[in-house]
């Protein structure tokens, strides 16, 4: 044996162990992987050998292979038998592998279970130590079920470092088995009094976990905790408790008031950033959950705010940021106060960070007034033309779109100037993902500002002939959409439609749902001009109209797209019913004519001045069709329709067909019809042929046909194909339409060039938009000012452009403009009026909140511990206790003593009063508080802190002798509490003043001691690392030689030291 | 909860990596080599929380960081842990690492990751913060190395010598021997 065991040693000291193989592999930077591979082939040779050593340190290497991204379960069961080595070397290694490797889904856990039982029971604690902390990184179901009594026995170790490691586990355990929760909870419960601090902070830490996803069953803890609050020390405990408060307080608003008077306190007292940080959050956590009710709350906010800004203006990027996320919070609910500090957010919108530049952005949109928009605006565009990273960019353009677009446009005074900032950003080419949202914006811009309406076609039309669709995938070609549809709907204000309407039917490659809004506007536009060519009695105008859009049609009608397929088809079809009835007054009056030769122009005109009846009423109609105002619908409008009366939506509209032999004859026979349709469609489609229409969709078309139509069909084709000059026409065709057709071919040659040549457009505007090189956005800045300026002079010179605004928006005012009145003489009055009526049924308002379904991962384990917990007992510790401090304060006072305490405070004030003015002023204010802290959560079940002890016991005393004397002795007790307050105030003045000193002389010293022990650490670290900067010189001089120096290039570098002596921006 | 501890060089070499929640090897290889890129782009004036990393946790989930010479120490938390509080505990991960090392640099979290895994897990267990005073952290590190020491006595002496002889290294210490600079030694000759 002993032989055996001195020769596996003497092997070993020839197998590679870990520095070998860590060295093996730099040394191999080239053939990585082909080096690893042999490795893992060794220790596959060494794994079958017995000695547990050589395991052992197979496994070792093991652990450092995975972590360069090389899988080792196969070597699982190897892995465990390292673990269950005796040794606590090996068991230590075994168990590092497990937990890098094993997942709750792991086969082979099954056979640890008497094992990992074993260990949890071993004598030695480092033993049990070490399973706990693998295990909590792969226990499975099963192993939570098996092992929880065992996990549960732990708790109650006499060893702080078992019991601890324990109730962290126990969260682990809850997770994977929630049935555990309930029995386990009272020691669970009984650990957050533990002695050990170690201990008790783990069980915090657990709670805090387990009553973030479900607050409301932790909320009978809320005593407990608030004692802990009250009386702890510990910082991280203190964070993890506050946190904690945070999410319960929505819950229990009596909670949060009880609170805002110690973590006042707290932000008042504590040095320690992180602490004041979450006790500003929580604070403002329980401000919103209490919107009304706290006498004092805005100075509450105000302290808050106050604080934000000190953090704010940190030169510590870290607290900049915090107080940023912190301010937006406050934002939501009292956008006043952080008004004050726009400065502050708006100098933060140009900071280094990219981080603190998106969370001044979260901040803006309460920044943003009539005034500065404009100005604000050029500033993020600004930045989106340097920004990097596409992400980056979206979220600017997403910014500038909430901006602008909050309550109805409130802030926006120039709809010319906001969609030229639209047509902007869609021309930078940023938002690869919010081209939908800008196109929500135009047309909602569009539709609700009329005024704007006649600018926004000819803008549109402008973008529809410059949008060049780029190939990378982002989503921007949506604005077309919009596009395409404001030209369409709107066509009455574009003033050159025709042009329009060709931009429209050039062919272009979209994706199927714009270019079905294509064909549809186009039909609204070619609808609009044949009303313009009847009142302007242009026979000849409508027709080549007609046949133009015919013609560009088609290549809609191939579409691939069934959408567009049908539209474009249908539209077709409307036209050439058009067509069909123009041409055949057109043929005859060309007939009539062409034996009036001489006159032919006389007669045209009286022909023209015949168009058939049927022609006029089908434009008519076309154009009724698109006749009509449209509103905007309130997204949730048709939610909220109510069912009408007699609605029944399972009833049957038409009973079903009795179910035996007619139904199925019946069926049959609509087959054989099926079949005799798609015969005759086969038939049709030969037709069709001859018709020879190109395109896909003749199919569809030939199916319809009649002989007439086909004739009729015929007859459109010659003409168009006798006024197509590159037509090589017979000469009789010619010849019957020459009389009618000649002075048409001529205009309709130059139909393709005429728009283009007469483009009546702002050509400064074109140059812009495709250079880019000034930013047509910034007119409308400058005239601003330029009106500013103006106004500053003759005061409002513009009367005629009125604000006028409907009920709504003026509401919406009130709500948002808080400092109108101090800025809205320098305000730029809005050119434009918002149209802000919604289609919405009666009783419902935006401001409905949607049902939140889904917000909870269905896998979520959490959900599963929804259990709720039997706490009711945790009354009788916090009765007893109260019971007891209420003794222990009658015996030395009486019920006289607020009294005197009252008599006693007037004259300390009067001392005092010179001292410090401002603060007793604050404490005065604060007084009237007091009770209500007092009144606590319950006015049974007072936790009074210590604090407050003696106020609390009298209000107690008081409320207790008869709750009617309660109101009274309210009256009574602010003073006997201020004063009693002040002189716990001064006492803690003093604290924290050598607290400070001590805080100070750390960061002078570079020392960062962690939060937990500042005043304990402060002057040790200092004297470390003074002691450390001694012998470094020395200890460098001795690795020099010690290390094994790679000859490597990048040596140096990795023996460079990490350098925490070096100052670090410590905020503790 | 911590859901991912990593630590990787300047060049996003891998030096620890810890995750509390599984994921697969290949995957954990993205997530060391996304925040990598996410992290190492940033200034060092800049700061140390950032959002986002599209692998590892979704909008509930940070990263915090610290970036110390040549080495980057990231931890992936949600919400529940305070910010401020877990660059403490990154501070606190260091400076024990410090004490342990004696003046710790880069190749000793290269040669002795266990050991290193070892430390942390006195720091964190499962994903939750299990202690923050560091000396307590020495305390339970020094008494586990102790049964480590007692354990391997005397028979781990022949594989230490082997090991000794190993690291020696004698190509650099011959280069490493220093010979007095002759011409310079004769120049100094003076007659």
């Amino acid at each position: 044996m002993a032989l055996k065991k001195v020769k596996g040693n003497f092997e070993r000291m020839f197998d590679k162990n870990l520095t070998d193989l860590v060295r093996g592999i730099r040394n191999n930077k080239d053939n990585e992987a082909k080096y690893i591979s042999t490795c893992i082939e060794e220790i596959k040779q060494e794994l079958r050998q017995d000695n547990i050593s050589v395991k052992c340190n197979a496994v070792a290497k093991l652990t450092y292979i995975q972590m360069l991204g090389y899988d080792i379960s196969w070597a699982g069961f190897n892995i465990i038998e390292v673990m269950s080595s005796s040794r606590f070397t090996c068991k230590r290694i075994g168990y590092l592998a497990a937990s890098q490797c094993f997942h709750p889904d792991s086969e082979l856990l099954m056979l640890t279970t008497n094992m990992i039982r074993k260990d949890l029971n071993s004598q030695n604690q480092y033993d049990a130590g070490v399973a706990l902390s693998g295990l909590s990184c792969f226990i499975s179901p099963d192993l939570s079920r098996d092992l929880a009594n065992d996990i549960m026995t732990l708790m109650s170790s006499t060893k702080p470092y078992l019991r601890m490691k324990a109730v962290l586990m126990m969260y682990k355990v809850f997770l994977r088995y929630p049935e555990a929760l309930r029995p386990a909870f009272p020691k669970l419960k009984e650990k957050l009094e533990d002695p050990d601090p170690g201990v008790q902070s783990a069980a915090v830490n657990v709670i805090c976990e387990l009553a973030r996803k479900n607050p409301k069953n932790y909320l009978p803890l809320a005593p407990i905790f608030f004692k802990l609050m009250t009386t702890s020390t510990n910082n991280w405990m203190l964070i993890k408790i506050i946190k904690l408060f945070g999410a319960l307080t929505p819950l229990e608003p009596r909670l949060g008031k009880k609170l805002i008077e110690p973590l006042t306190n707290l932000i008042h007292s504590t040095s320690a950033m992180s602490l004041l940080y979450e006790c500003i959050n929580t604070v403002i956590a329980v401000l919103i959950s209490i919107s009304s009710g706290m006498p004092n709350h805005s100075a509450s906010i105000q302290l808050c705010v106050q604080k934000l800004r000190i953090l704010i203006e940190d030169s510590d990027q870290n607290l900049k940021y915090l107080g940023l996320l912190a301010m937006s919070k406050i934002l939501k609910t009292h956008p006043k106060s952080v008004q004050a500090h726009k400065d502050l957010i708006l100098a933060c919108l140009d900071d280094k960070d990219e981080s603190i530049r998106l969370r001044a952005l979260d901040l803006l949109y309460g920044m943003v007034s009539k005034k500065n928009l404009m100005e604000i605006v050029k500033r993020l565009l600004g930045h989106m033309e340097r920004a990097e990273g596409s992400a980056y960019r979206d979220e600017l353009l997403y910014k500038v779109i909430e901006i602008c677009g909050q309550s109805s446009y409130l802030y926006v005074t120039n709809f010319e100037w906001y969609l030229t900032v639209l047509v902007e950003l869609i021309q930078l080419e940023a938002g690869s993902r919010h081209g939908r949202l800008i196109a929500e914006q135009l047309l909602d811009v569009a539709i609700r500002v009329p005024v704007v309406r006649q600018f926004a076609v000819n803008e549109m039309t402008n973008l529809l002939d410059t949008f060049t669709v780029s190939a990378q995938s982002n989503s921007m070609y949506e604005v077309l959409y919009a596009a395409a549809w404001i030209v369409g709907e709107f066509a009455g204000e574009l003033e050159d439609a025709e042009r329009t309407l060709n931009i429209l039917l050039r062919p272009r490659q979209l994706p199927g749902h714009i270019q079905g809004v294509y064909v549809q506007n186009v039909i609204k536009l070619f609808a609009r001009l044949a009303t313009s060519c009847l009142e302007l009695q242009d026979l000849s105008g409508i027709v080549r109209l007609c046949d133009h859009v015919l013609d560009k049609l088609q290549h809609f009608n191939g579409s691939s797209d069934i959408e567009v397929q049908e539209r474009a088809s249908s539209a077709c079809m409307l036209i050439e019913m058009l067509r069909s009835q123009l041409t055949a007054t057109a043929t005859v009056t060309a007939t009539a004519t062409a034996t009036l030769t001489d006159e032919s122009s006389m007669a045209m005109e009286t022909a023209e001045s015949g168009i058939p009846t049927l022609a006029i009423e089908i434009v008519q109609e076309m154009t009724l069709l698109f006749a009509g105002e449209l509103i905007p619908v309130a997204p949730k409008a048709q939610r909220k329709v109510p069912l009408p009366d007699g609605l029944d939506l399972d009833e049957w509209i038409n009973a079903p067909p009795p179910e035996d032999n007619p139904s199925s004859s019946s069926s049959e026979h609509d087959k054989e019809e099926l079949f005799v349709s798609a015969a005759q469609a086969a038939a049709g489609t030969g037709a069709g042929h001859d018709a020879g229409h190109a395109g896909a969709g003749k199919r569809r078309k030939s199916l319809e046909l009649t002989p007439e139509q086909m004739e009729r069909q015929r007859l459109a084709r010659l003409i168009e194909q006798s006024n197509n000059p590159h037509y090589l026409k017979s000469t009789n065709a010619s010849a019957s339409a020459s009389g009618g057709g000649a002075s048409n071919a001529d205009q309709y040659d130059n139909i393709d060039d005429i728009p283009i040549t007469e483009l009546p457009l702002d050509m400064d505007g074109v140059a812009a938009l495709r250079v880019g090189v000034t930013k047509r956005s910034d007119k409308y800045l400058q005239d601003q000012q330029a009106a500013a300026a103006l106004q500053g002079g003759g005061d409002g010179k513009d009367g005629k452009k009125k604000h006028k605004k409907s009920k709504k928006s003026k509401k919406a005012k009130n709500k948002v403009a808080y400092n109108s009145s101090s800025e809205s003489e320098g305000e730029p009055k809005p050119l434009h009026i918002v149209n802000t009526t919604l289609d919405m049924p009666e009783g419902v308002s935006l401001s409905d909140s949607e049902d939140k379904d889904g917000k909870y991962d269905p896998n979520d384990p959490h959900r599963a511990l929804d259990i709720e917990l039997d706490i009711a007992d945790f009354e009788a510790p916090a009765a007893s206790s109260r019971s007891t401090s209420k003794k222990s304060k009658e015996g030395k006072e009486n019920l006289k003593v607020p009294a005197e305490a009252a008599a006693n405070s007037t004259a300390k004030k009067e001392k005092k009063k010179d001292k410090d003015k401002s603060r007793e002023h604050k404490r005065e204010r604060k007084a009237p508080t007091q009770p209500v802290v007092v009144d606590l959560i319950d006015a049974d079940t007072p936790t009074p802190s210590p604090k407050h002890a003696p106020a609390a016991a009298n209000a107690n005393d008081n409320a207790n002798a008869s709750s009617n004397s309660f109101s009274t002795s309210t009256t009574v007790l602010p003073d006997a509490t201020s004063a009693e307050h002040h002189k716990q105030h001064k006492k803690k003045r003093n604290k924290e003043k050598s607290k400070e000193s001590a805080a100070a002389a750390a960061s002078a010293a570079a020392a960062s001691g962690s939060i937990i022990e500042v005043e304990d650490d402060a002057s040790t670290l200092v004297a470390s690392k003074t002691h450390k900067k001694k012998h470094k010189k020395e200890k460098s001089r001795r690795k020099e030689k010690q290390e094994e120096s790679e000859s490597t290039t990048a040596a140096a570098d990795y023996e460079q030291p990490l350098g925490i002596s070096t100052p670090s921006k410590e905020i503790f | 909860m911590i859901k991912a501890i990593l630590v990787f060089n300047n060049h996003g070499k891998p030096r620890l990596s810890k995750f509390y929640q599984y994921f697969d090897e290949n995957l954990q290889q993205q997530i060391i080599k996304e925040t990598f890129q996410l992290v190492s782009k940033r200034d060092d004036n800049v700061c140390n929380f950032l959002e986002g990393g599209s692998l590892i946790g979704g909008s509930d989930y940070k990263l915090i960081y610290r970036h110390y010479a040549t080495l980057y120490f990231v931890f992936c938390v949600d919400s529940s842990e305070s910010e401020l509080g877990i660059l403490d505990l990154i501070q606190v991960f260091v400076e024990t690492l410090d004490k342990c090392f004696e003046n710790v640099c880069e190749l000793d979290l290269i040669f002795h990751a266990d050991a290193v895994h070892h430390i942390l897990s006195e720091l964190v267990m499962g994903g939750m913060v299990l202690q923050t005073n560091m000396n307590d952290i020495m305390a339970r590190i020094e008494e586990q190395n102790k049964i480590v020491k007692q354990e391997a006595g005397i028979s781990a002496a022949p594989a230490r010598a082997v090991s000794a002889v190993k690291s020696m290294n004698i190509p650099q210490q011959i280069k490493d021997i220093k010979l007095p600079d002759l011409p310079q030694a004769i120049k100094d000759l003076k007659f």
